[in-house]
C-alpha cells in the first residue's frame, strides 16, 4: 500500500504540490490526471524519493521514503518523465546494468532481460544504441528498465506520451496485463486513457485534489451523461426540430449544435433512458437522421470543469 | 557485485564507447609529450629521470581533468538520467564513488598510457625507477583530487561549460595556492595562520616532493582528505538540489 499524507513541495515562493493526502491499495490502477504544471511529476518524484518533501510523509509497504529510502525503492518501478535513458548504450548493456544494480547476475539477470525484451517488444533493437532508436522504442526501454525486477510499485509519468495509436494499444495492454496484487499510478493528460485501463481516478489542480473516484463516475459527473445525440442528414436542418424532441418526457433540455447538423437531448435528474423515446420520435415524424448516440459523458467538459474550479 | 563497482562499470565503459574517451587519452599523450620534450628539455638536461614530464602535470590536469569530470553529474541532470540513478536502490554515497572512480580509473588508464616515456627514459640511461613508480602514483592522487573537485562542481550545474569552468578556476587556485599571487591576496589583512594553511593545501607545494619520487605520509593524507572532502561536497550539494 502506498499511502501519501498530507504532502507539501514548495519551490522558494511557488507551492507546487499543496497538502495531498491518499492512499492507494494492491489491484488499483490510478490515473493521476491535471493540467501541465498542477504537481503530477512533482508528486511522482516525491513518491520515488527523486525529491523530498517539504512537509508530509510518503510510504510505500510501511517504508518512508525519506528515512528507508532505498528499502521503499527497492519495491518502486519508475519511469520518470521523458523516459530518460543513458543513450550511448545498447538496449541489451541498459537493460543489464539496471538488472545488476536491482541485485540481479548470471542467469537470472538473462532470464529478466529476456522476459521483459519479451514484454516490451525490444528483441529487434536489443543491440542497438539507445541514441537511434525511434522515441516509440525509447519510451519501450524506459517501461521495460521499470519492470525488470516485478516490483509491487509501478509509477509511470506518461508512459504512453509521444506513442503511435499501435504502441499505446500496447502499452495499455501491458499494464492491464500486470498481476492483480500490484499499484500502479499513471500520471497522464490523456483522459480516453484514464477510462481504457484505470480503476481510479484522482484528478489534480495546482497541487490540490479536485476529484477522486473510478472513472466511470468521472463520467457521470459530465453534463452530457445519459444524453442523446442525434445528428440529421444535410438535407434537414436541426433547429426545426427542437420542438418535437423538447416533448420528449424526461428532456430537460435540447441544445442545437448548427455547424454539426446535430440535437443533443439532456434527461431530467434521475432520468436516463432517453434513447427509445427519441427513437419511437424519429420514426413517428420520419426524420432524416444519419446518428444517433448515447453519451457516457464527456470527460474532457469534465476535466474542464474540476480543474479549473480551483482556478 | 557491489553497486558503487557496477556504477564504475557502467560510467568506464560510457567513456570508451564515446570518442571523449579516445580524443582525451590523445591530446594527453601529445601534450605530455610536447611538454617533457621540448618545455622540459627532457635531452637537453642530459639526466636520467622523468621529473620533466612530472613537473608539467598539475598545468596539463588544469585543463583535462575539468573536460572528464565536467560530465559526471552535468550530463546526468541535463539528460534526466539523474532521476533514473537516483531513484534506483543506490545510496547517494555509491553513486558519487562509483562515478568517481570510474573518472579516476579513466585518468589512470591515460597515465598508464605515457609508458613510452618510461621505455625511453630507461633505453638512455639507468634512471631510480622506483623514484619513477611513486611519482606516477603522486600523480595519479593529484589527479584524483582534480577530479573529486570536478565532481562538486558538476553536481552544482546542468550546464558542462559552467561545471568546466569552475572546476578549472577552483583547480587553478588550489594549484597556486602555495604561489605568491594568491598569498599575496590574503597578506596583510588574513592571520599568518591562514596563510599558512592556505599555502599547505597547494596542490604544487605537495606535488613538488611526490613528483621528486618522496611520497610522505603527509602528501598522501593531504590527496586524499582532498579527495574525500570534496566527494563529501558532491554528496552534499546532490542533498541539496534533492530538497531545493
Amino acid at each position: 500500500m502506498i499511502e501519501i499524507s498530507h504532502l507539501v513541495k514548495r519551490f522558494d515562493q511557488l507551492v507546487a504540490v499543496n497538502d495531498l493526502s491518499f492512499r492507494v491499495v494492491p489491484g488499483e490502477i490510478l490515473g493521476f490526471l491535471g493540467p501541465n504544471g498542477a504537481g503530477k511529476s512533482t508528486t511522482m518524484k516525491m513518491i520515488t524519493g527523486f525529491l523530498s518533501p517539504t512537509e508530509g510523509s510518503v510510504t510505500v509497504n510501511g517504508c518512508d521514503i525519506t528515512t528507508d529510502t532505498l528499502a521503499a525503492q527497492q519495491q518502486i518501478g519508475y519511469l520518470p518523465e521523458g523516459a530518460p535513458c543513458y543513450d550511448e548504450m545498447t538496449v541489451r548493456q541498459f537493460l543489464g546494468f539496471i538488472a545488476e544494480i536491482r541485485g540481479y547476475g548470471g542467469d537470472e539477470k538473462q532470464r529478466r532481460i529476456q522476459r521483459v525484451v519479451d514484454t516490451m517488444s525490444l528483441q529487434p533493437v536489443l543491440d542497438q544504441r539507445i541514441e537511434t532508436l525511434s522515441k516509440g522504442f525509447t519510451r519501450r526501454v524506459g517501461l521495460a528498465q521499470a519492470i525488470i525486477h516485478d516490483p509491487a510499485v509501478l509509477i509511470l509519468d506518461e508512459p504512453t506520451d509521444g506513442l503511435d495509436p499501435n504502441q499505446k494499444h500496447q502499452v495499455r495492454e501491458m499494464i492491464r496485463g500486470l498481476s492483480k496484487d500490484k499499484i500502479v499510478i499513471i500520471s497522464t493528460h490523456i483522459l480516453e486513457e484514464v477510462t481504457a485501463v484505470c480503476t481510479r481516478a484522482v484528478i489534480i489542480a495546482q497541487g490540490k485534489i479536485v476529484a477522486d473516484c473510478r472513472p466511470e463516475e468521472l463520467e457521470e459527473k459530465s453534463r452530457f451523461h445519459g444524453a442523446v445525440t442525434v445528428t440529421l442528414e444535410e438535407s434537414v436542418r436541426a433547429s426545426d426540430y427542437v420542438g418535437a424532441f423538447a416533448g420528449i418526457p424526461h428532456v430537460r433540455l435540447v441544445e442545437v449544435n448548427e455547424d454539426a447538423n446535430q440535437l443533443t437531448l439532456f434527461p431530467a435528474a434521475g432520468h436516463a433512458a432517453l434513447l427509445l423515446a427519441v427513437t419511437e420520435v424519429i420514426r413517428d415524424r420520419q426524420i432524416g437522421v444519419l446518428a444517433i448516440q448515447q453519451e457516457k459523458g464527456r470527460l474532457d467538459e469534465v476535466f474542464r470543469t474540476v480543474t479549473g474550479e480551483v482556478a | 557485485m557491489n553497486p558503487t563497482l557496477i556504477i564504475t562499470k557502467r560510467e568506464l565503459s560510457s567513456y570508451f564507447s564515446t570518442p571523449v574517451a579516445y580524443v582525451f587519452i590523445l591530446i594527453f599523450l601529445v601534450l605530455s609529450g610536447v611538454f617533457t620534450f621540448y618545455l622540459g628539455n627532457f635531452f637537453e638536461r642530459e639526466q636520467a629521470d622523468l621529473t620533466p614530464f612530472f613537473n608539467f602535470h598539475p598545468w596539463l590536469y588544469l585543463f583535462l581533468v575539468p573536460a572528464v569530470s565536467m560530465r559526471l553529474w552535468s550530463e546526468e541532470r541535463k539528460s534526466g538520467t539523474i532521476e533514473l540513478l537516483l531513484t534506483l536502490p543506490v545510496t547517494r554515497f555509491q553513486a558519487v564513488m562509483g562515478k568517481f572512480l570510474a573518472a579516476w580509473l579513466f585518468t589512470g588508464i591515460a597515465l598508464f598510457l605515457t609508458f613510452p616515456i618510461w621505455l625511453t627514459v630507461n633505453y638512455l640511461g639507468q634512471p631510480d625507477n622506483g623514484v619513477i613508480l611513486s611519482s606516477y602514483l603522486g600523480s595519479w592522487l593529484m589527479a584524483g583530487g582534480f577530479l573529486a573537485i570536478g565532481s562538486c562542481m558538476s553536481a552544482l550545474t546542468r550546464s558542462q561549460v559552467i561545471a568546466f569552468i569552475l572546476c578549472g578556476v577552483v583547480c587553478l587556485v588550489f594549484t597556486l595556492a602555495g604561489f605568491p599571487l594568491v598569498l599575496n591576496a590574503f597578506r596583510g589583512w588574513m592571520p599568518q595562520l591562514v596563510i599558512d594553511t592556505l599555502a599547505s593545501l597547494s596542490f604544487m607545494t605537495h606535488f613538488s616532493s611526490v613528483s621528486r619520487g618522496v611520497i610522505s605520509l603527509q602528501d598522501l593524507v593531504y590527496f586524499i582528505s582532498m579527495a574525500g572532502f570534496w566527494l563529501a561536497a558532491t554528496i552534499i550539494v546532490l542533498d541539496m538540489k534533492q530538497a531545493k
